[in-house]
C-alpha cells in the first residue's frame, strides 16, 4: 500500500506535475541536508578539541563568498519558483472549453455533489476518465478543502464565495476524498471517494440516474431550477413583461446597470448575491422589492436556480456545438475574475 | 530650557539608568515604540475598512449619510484644541511651571470630555435610528421611510420584526458593515480617549498634592505623546468614516 | 575587582550576595523588580504550560495509534489538539526565550543594572499569567474545539465552546509579548555599555532585538483580530461572516499577518542562541557575524510579507499566492545563511561536545530540514497538495520543536551554571540531548510521508492505510518525552546537589561570563563594565588562559 502511495499515483492531469516538483524540491533538500550534516560530521571529527591538526589562520568572515552563497540561493529560489508557478496558475485559472462543471458544496459534515444533468451524489464524485472536469465550489457554513490525494488536487471550499479549480482525471480508479480544511467535530468524517470510469461506463452510469451513488436524482440542475423558480413565486415578477422586475433572458454575464450608479456582470457570483441579497442589487428602473432568499434557499437550490437562468440565455441562442463551445470559454474567462 | 529650574541630576533617577539623558532617551524610545504598536492595533481596523469599502463602496457611501457631520467637525475641532492645550501642558512641564500644568489639564480634560460628550450623542443618534449591528440594525427600515415618498408598490416587502437578530431580518448587510467598522473604529478611539482622561486625571491629582515624579517633565511629555496620538488617529478616522466622497 | 581576581577566587564555601537570596519571601519575588527574577518566575510559568502542552500531545499521539481510536470522542480530541496548539504557541513557544533567557541575559549582556522598564517587565509576567490563567481555565472548564488559527465562521459562529474566554487569555498576554519587546528594544537601544556597539553586540542581542520588533508590530494585530472574532460571537456582527456580508479570507489575512512572523518570533531567539554556543564550543570567532546579525533583521522584516502563503489554496487571487511564494523562496536565504556561517564557525575550530553544543549541532540539522521542507510549501504547486496534510505538521515541528525547543534546551544548559550557580550532571545532559535529537526525528520524519502520502491534518480517524507511520510516530513521542523528562529531572536534582559552577566554566566570553559571579549579584554589575573587544573573541579568551595557567603551575585548570 505504502509503494503504492509513493509511486506512480498519478491520477490527474495535475499530479505528473506536482509530482516533477517534489522530486526536484527532495533531491535538493537531500543534497542540501547531506551537504550541511556531513560538514558539521567532517568538521567535528577533524577540529575536535583533541585533535592537533593545523588550525593556522582561522578565518573569520568572507563577504565575497557570503554573497555567492546568497545569489546562488536566490537564483536557485527563482527558478523553482517560477517552475512552480504554471501548474498552479492553471488548475486554478480558466479550464479548457470542454471541461464538465461540477458543483461541490460542502456542508458539516458531508459533500454534496450537483451535476449539470441533474444526478446528486452525496460524499461520492463519479468522473469520466480523461475529460476536463472543473469543480465549482461552494460552502453551505464554515471553511472546508475539498482534496483528493491521488489526484494531488486540494481546493478550500469557503462560505459565500464560488472557487474553482480543474483537472483532468488519468487514472481509472476509486481515490479518496478528504476534507482538509478543520471544520468541527466530525472534520475527519467529512470523507468520500471519487470513481473515476471509462467514458462509456461513465456514459451508462449517468444515464441509470447515478444509480450506483445515494442520493440519485432524475431532474437535471436545470429542471430543478425551473421548478424552484415557480414555487417561489420568481415567476411572478419575473415573468413575462410584468414590469415589475427585468427579466431573466439572455441575463447571463450581460452588464448590469444598477440604480446605486454602479455597473456590474451577471456572472454566478453577482446572480448568487441578487438572489440572496436583493436588496443591494436592484437594477435601474426598478423598486427594491423582491423579498430576500438568504435563509430560504441553500446553496444547492442556489446553484439550481443559477442553472436554470443561464439556460435562459443559451436558449434564444442557436444551439450549435462550435458556438456553445466558444461562448463558454468566454464566459468562463469572466467568470475567473469572480470566482477566485 | 533655563538651567536654574533643572534639578540635580540625581534627583528622579531610577537606579537601572546611568543618568538622567540615558532616562530620558528611554523614556522617549520607549514611548515611540509603544505607539508603533498603537499604529498596528488600529491598522488592522483601518485595513478592514478599506477591504469593506472596497467590496460595498455604495453601501458606505449610503452609510455615511447617516452621520452627522456638523457633530463630527465639532469634534474634530474640540480635538484638535486639546492636542493645542495638551501641548502646553508639556511646554509648562518643561518650564515647572505647576499650576499652569494643572490648568492646562483641566482644560484638556474639559475638551475630551466634550469630545466623549457629542460621541454619546451621536451614538444615541445610532440607536434610535436603528443603525446598531448586532443590537437592532434595520436598514430596511430606514430605506422604507425613505421609498414612502415614491410610488413603489412597497406592500410586498417581507413584514420587519423589530430588534430581532441580523440572522433572521432581512437586512442589507452590506451597509451593516459600515457600521459595524464605524462602531469598531470609533470605539477603540474612544477607549483610548477615557484611558487618557483617566491618566490625566492621575496627573492632575499628583500635581495638585506636588508628588515628586511629577516635577520630572518626562512623564507628561509621555502623556503628551499619547494624546497626539490619539488626535492624529482621529484625524484619519473622520475623513474616512464622515467625508465619504461619492 | 578585575576579571582575574574573580576568576582565581572562586568562593566555593563564602556565602555570595545574589539575586536568588536577596529576600526570601514571596512578597519579595512577586513583587520584584530584578529581571533575573521575573525571568526565573517566567521559567516556572512557561514549564507549567509546556507540561500541560505536552500532556495534550501526548493524549493526541495515543490516540492516533489507532485509526480509530476509541480513547476519546471527536470533541474530545479536537479539543485537545487545539490546546495543544493554544498552549503551545501562545503560553510556551513565543515567551519561551524572549522572556526567560532573554529577560535574564539580555540587560547583563550588554552591560546594563536591569531592563529600561523593571515596573513594566513585572507587568508582562502578571498579564502573561492572568491570560495564560483564563485560556487555561476555559480550556480545562470546557475546552475549545477550533484549533489554535480560530479560523472564521467557525470559531465566530459554529462553534458551541469557550472561544471567548479563550481568546480574551490569547488577548490578555499578547500585551505581555508587547511590554516585553518594548523593554527589549529600549533596553538595547539606550542602555548598552560604554564601548559596546551595535556591532559588538552578541549575536543573542540581536536575535531579541529582531524579535521584539516582531511583538510589536505582529501583535496588535492579531489582539485586534481576535478582539473582532469575540464581538461576532457576542454580538452577532458579521465581520468575517460571510452570512453577514463578511470576509472570512480577511480573517485570514490578518491573522497570519500575526501568526507567520510569530513563527520567527519562536525561532529567531533559539538562533540567537546556538550563535553563542557555537562560537564558544568550536573555541573560534564567529564567521560572518555582520551577516548573521542583519540576517535576524532581514528575517524579522520579510517574515511580514509572507503571510499569504498559508492561503495558497484558500481562494485568495492566483497573482496575490505568486507573490507571496517568491517571497517565501527569498525569505528562506537569510536562514540558509545563517546555516552557513554556523557550519563556516566550525572550520578549524577546536570543537568540544558538552551537552549545549549537542543541542547547538541538533538545532542546526533540524533546522535546516525544517527550512528546506519549508520550500515544498513556499512552491505554489507543491502546496496544493500538501497544505493542511501531515507534511506541514511535521514541517512546522522541526521548526518549533527541532528548532526553537532544541534551541530553548541549549540556550538552558548554557546558561543554567549562570542562572543557578549550580552545574547540572553533563553525562545525562548529553543522554538526554541525543534522546532527544533521535526521538524527534523518529516522530516527526513519518508524518512528513503521511503528509505526501495525503492524511489531513487535524483528523481523529484516518484511514487504515496510514496506521503502521502513525505508529512509528507515537512510538518516537514517547522516546522523545524521555527526552525532556530526563532534563527536567536533573535540572531540579542540580538545583540543591548540583556542584557549584564558577563564574565561567565554559570560558566563554561575553560580559555575562567575565564580569558577573554566578548566580548574578541582584544589579549585576558593581562597576559598570568598559568594552573594548568585539564579540566572540576566543583566540584573545584562549591565548590569555594559556598564560594564565602557564603561570599558576599548581592551580591547573581552576573552572574546568
Amino acid at each position: 500500500m505504502l509503494k503504492n502511495h509513493l509511486f506512480a499515483n498519478a491520477a490527474s492531469s495535475f499530479a505528473p506535475k506536482f509530482d516533477e516538483i517534489f522530486f526536484v524540491l527532495t533531491a535538493l533538500s537531500v543534497f542540501f541536508t547531506v551537504l550541511v550534516l556531513s560538514l558539521i560530521v567532517i568538521f567535528a571529527i577533524r577540529y575536535r578539541a583533541a585533535s592537533t591538526i593545523d588550525r593556522g589562520k582561522p578565518i573569520t568572515h568572507n563577504t565575497k563568498l557570503e554573497f555567492t552563497i546568497i545569489g546562488f540561493l536566490s537564483v536557485v529560489g527563482l527558478g523553482v519558483f517560477f517552475w512552480s508557478a504554471k501548474p498552479y496558475a492553471t488548475i486554478y485559472g480558466a479550464p479548457p472549453a470542454n471541461a464538465q462543471k461540477i458543483y461541490v458544496i460542502g456542508k458539516q459534515w458531508m459533500w454534496e455533489i450537483q451535476h449539470p444533468d441533474g444526478i446528486r451524489e452525496n460524499d461520492a464524485l463519479h468522473l469520466p476518465l480523461g475529460r476536463p472536469v472543473q469543480l465549482i465550489l461552494i460552502s453551505q457554513d464554515v471553511v472546508h478543502s475539498f482534496f483528493v490525494p491521488a489526484f494531488k488536487v486540494k481546493r478550500d471550499v469557503v462560505p459565500g464565495m464560488y472557487t474553482s479549480v480543474w483537472f483532468v482525471p488519468t487514472k481509472i480508479g476509486k481515490f479518496r476524498l478528504f476534507c482538509a480544511q478543520y471544520c468541527g467535530a466530525f472534520h475527519s468524517q467529512m470523507t468520500g471517494w471519487v470513481t473515476v470510469m471509462k467514458p462509456k461506463d461513465f456514459a451508462a452510469w449517468e444515464a441509470a440516474g447515478g444509480s450506483f451513488s445515494e442520493g440519485g436524482h432524475e431532474t437535471s440542475m436545470v429542471q430543478a431550477g425551473k421548478a424552484l423558480f415557480n414555487k417561489y413565486g420568481c415567476v411572478s415578477c419575473h415573468g413575462v413583461s410584468t414590469g415589475m422586475a427585468p427579466s431573466l433572458s439572455n441575463l447571463y454575464m450581460s452588464k448590469v446597470h444598477l440604480t446605486n450608479g454602479s455597473t456590474a456582470i451577471a456572472d454566478d457570483a453577482y446572480i448568487r448575491e441578487a438572489i440572496l441579497n436583493p436588496t443591494v442589487h436592484v437594477p435601474v428602473g426598478y423598486q427594491p422589492i423582491m423579498p430576500v432568499f438568504k435563509d430560504q434557499l441553500n446553496e444547492g437550490q442556489v446553484l439550481d436556480l443559477i442553472a436554470y437562468i443561464k439556460s435562459l440565455s443559451s436558449t434564444s441562442l442557436p444551439q450549435s456545438p462550435a458556438n456553445s463551445a466558444s461562448n463558454r470559454s468566454g464566459t468562463d474567462e469572466k467568470v475567473k475574475g469572480k470566482t477566485r | 530650557m533655563s538651567s536654574q529650574l533643572v534639578q540635580p541630576s540625581e534627583e528622579y533617577l531610577w537606579e537601572q539608568y546611568e543618568d538622567r539623558k540615558q532616562q530620558d532617551e528611554s523614556y522617549l524610545v520607549g514611548m515611540w515604540t509603544f505607539l508603533s504598536t498603537e499604529i498596528m492595533f488600529f491598522g488592522a481596523l483601518f485595513i478592514s475598512y478599506a477591504v469593506y469599502r472596497y467590496k460595498y463602496p455604495e453601501a458606505f457611501y449610503a452609510g455615511h449619510e447617516y452621520m452627522n457631520v456638523a457633530l463630527g467637525t465639532i469634534n474634530t475641532a474640540v480635538l484638535l484644541t486639546s492636542s493645542l492645550t495638551m501641548a502646553l501642558a508639556v511646554h509648562f512641564a518643561q518650564k515647572r511651571k505647576r499650576w499652569m500644568q494643572i490648568g492646562m489639564l483641566v482644560i484638556t480634560m474639559f475638551l475630551a470630555f466634550g469630545f466623549l460628550g457629542v460621541k454619546f450623542v451621536e451614538y444615541g443618534d445610532k440607536f434610535r435610528e436603528h443603525l446598531v449591528p448586532g443590537y437592532n440594525f434595520e436598514w430596511n427600515q430606514a430605506n422604507v421611510n425613505r421609498l414612502e415618498a415614491s410610488t413603489a408598490p412597497i406592500n410586498i416587502i417581507p413584514s420587519l420584526k423589530a430588534g430581532s437578530l441580523p440572522a433572521d431580518s432581512a437586512i442589507s448587510h452590506d451597509a451593516q458593515m459600515y457600521f459595524i467598522i464605524y462602531f469598531a473604529m470609533t470605539g477603540l478611539h474612544a477607549i483610548h480617549v477615557i484611558i487618557g482622561i483617566l491618566i490625566m486625571m492621575v496627573f492632575i491629582v499628583m500635581l495638585v498634592a506636588n508628588h515628586p515624579s511629577v516635577r520630572y517633565h518626562m512623564p507628561m511629555e509621555m502623556l503628551g505623546l499619547y494624546w497626539h496620538f490619539v488626535d492624529i488617529v482621529w484625524i484619519f478616522l473622520y475623513p474616512l468614516l464622515y467625508l465619504i466622497p461619492r | 575587582m578585575s576579571v582575574t581576581q574573580l576568576e582565581n577566587t572562586i568562593p566555593e564555601s563564602h556565602p555570595q550576595k545574589t539575586y536568588l537570596n536577596d529576600g526570601n519571601t514571596i512578597g519579595s519575588w512577586l513583587l520584584t523588580k530584578d529581571h533575573k527574577r521575573i525571568a526565573i518566575m517566567f521559567l516556572i510559568s512557561i514549564s507549567l504550560m509546556f507540561i500541560v502542552g505536552g500532556w495534550a500531545a501526548t493524549m493526541i499521539r495515543a490516540e492516533l495509534v489507532e485509526p480509530q481510536g476509541h480513547l476519546m470522542s471527536h470533541e474530545t480530541y479536537n479539543k485537545m489538539f487545539s490546546m495543544h496548539g493554544i498552549v503551545m504557541i501562545f503560553f510556551f513557544l513565543i515567551p519561551s526565550i524572549p522572556a526567560v533567557l532573554g529577560n535574564f541575559m539580555v540587560p547583563i549582556m550588554i552591560g546594563a543594572r536591569d531592563l529600561a522598564f523593571p515596573r513594566l517587565n513585572l507587568l508582562s509576567w502578571y498579564l502573561y499569567i492572568i491570560g495564560a490563567g483564563i485560556s487555561l481555565a476555559a480550556m480545562l472548564s470546557g475546552g475549545v474545539d477550533t484549533g489554535w488559527t480560530f479560523y472564521t465562521p467557525y470559531s465566530s459562529v459554529y462553534s458551541n465552546t469557550h472561544v471567548t474566554m479563550t481568546i480574551v487569555g490569547i488577548f490578555i498576554a499578547g500585551f505581555s509579548s508587547i511590554f516585553t519587546g518594548i523593554n527589549f528594544i529600549v533596553t538595547i537601544h539606550k542602555m548598552r555599555a560604554p564601548g559596546l556597539t551595535w556591532f559588538r553586540l552578541p549575536l543573542f542581542v540581536w536575535a531579541i532585538y529582531a524579535t521584539s520588533i516582531i511583538f510589536l508590530l505582529g501583535t496588535p494585530v492579531i489582539a485586534i483580530t481576535l478582539a473582532l472574532v469575540v464581538l461576532e460571537r457576542t454580538l452577532h456582527l458579521g465581520i468575517f461572516n460571510p452570512a453577514y456580508g463578511g470576509d472570512p479570507i480577511l480573517f485570514q489575512n490578518l491573522f497570519w499577518f500575526y501568526s507567520h512572523p510569530a513563527v520567527y518570533i519562536m525561532i529567531l531567539p533559539s538562533m540567537g542562541v546556538v550563535s553563542e554556543i557555537i562560537p564558544c564550543f568550536a573555541r573560534k570567532k564567529i564567521f560572518g557575524y555582520n551577516f548573521i546579525a542583519f540576517s535576524s533583521l532581514a528575517i524579522a522584516l520579510f517574515g511580514f510579507l509572507v503571510w499569504g502563503h498559508h492561503m495558497f489554496v484558500s481562494g485568495q487571487s492566483v497573482y496575490s499566492g505568486m507573490i507571496f511564494s517568491l517571497l517565501s523562496f527569498l525569505i528562506a536565504v537569510p536562514s540558509a545563511v545563517k546555516v552557513f556561517n554556523w557550519t563556516a564557525t566550525m572550520y578549524k575550530g577546536r570543537i568540544s561536545f558538552d551537552a549545549p553544543m549537542l543541542y547547538a549541532l541538533g538545532f542546526i540539522g533540524l533546522f535546516t530540514m525544517g527550512g528546506l521542507t519549508g520550500l515544498y510549501l513556499a512552491s505554489l504547486t507543491a502546496d496544493v497538495d500538501l497544505h493542511d496534510t501531515y507534511f506541514v505538521v511535521a514541517h512546522f515541528h522541526y521548526i518549533m520543536v527541532g528548532g526553537a525547543i532544541m534551541g530553548f534546551m541549549g540556550g538552558m544548559h548554557f546558561w543554567w551554571p549562570k542562572i543557578t550557580g549550580r552545574m547540572y550532571p553533563e553525562k545525562w545532559a548529553k543522554i538526554a540531548a541525543v534522546i532527544t535529537f533521535l526521538g524527534f526525528n523518529f516522530t516527526f520524519f513519518p508524518q512528513f510521508i503521511l503528509g505526501y502520502m495525503g492524511m489531513p491534518r487535524r483528523y481523529h480517524w484516518y484511514p487504515p492505510e496510514f496506521q503502521t507511520l502513525n505508529i512509528l510516530s507515537s512510538i518516537g513521542a514517547a522516546v522523545l518525552a524521555f527526552g525532556y523528562i530526563i532534563p527536567a529531572v536533573y535540572f531540579i536534582w542540580s538545583l540543591k546537589k548540583g556542584p557549584k559552577a564558577p563564574q565561567n566554566p565554559w570560558r566563554a566570553t561575553g560580559l555575562e561570563w567575565e564580569e558577573v559571579p554566578s548566580p548574578p549579584p541582584t544589579h549585576n554589575f558593581a562597576r559598570l563594565p568598559i568594552v573594548e573587544r568585539e564579540a566572540y573573541d576566543y583566540e584573545w579568551m584562549d591565548g590569555r588562559d594559556d598564560s594564565l595557567s602557564a603561570a599558576s603551575v599548581a592551580g591547573g585548570k581552576g573552572d574546568g
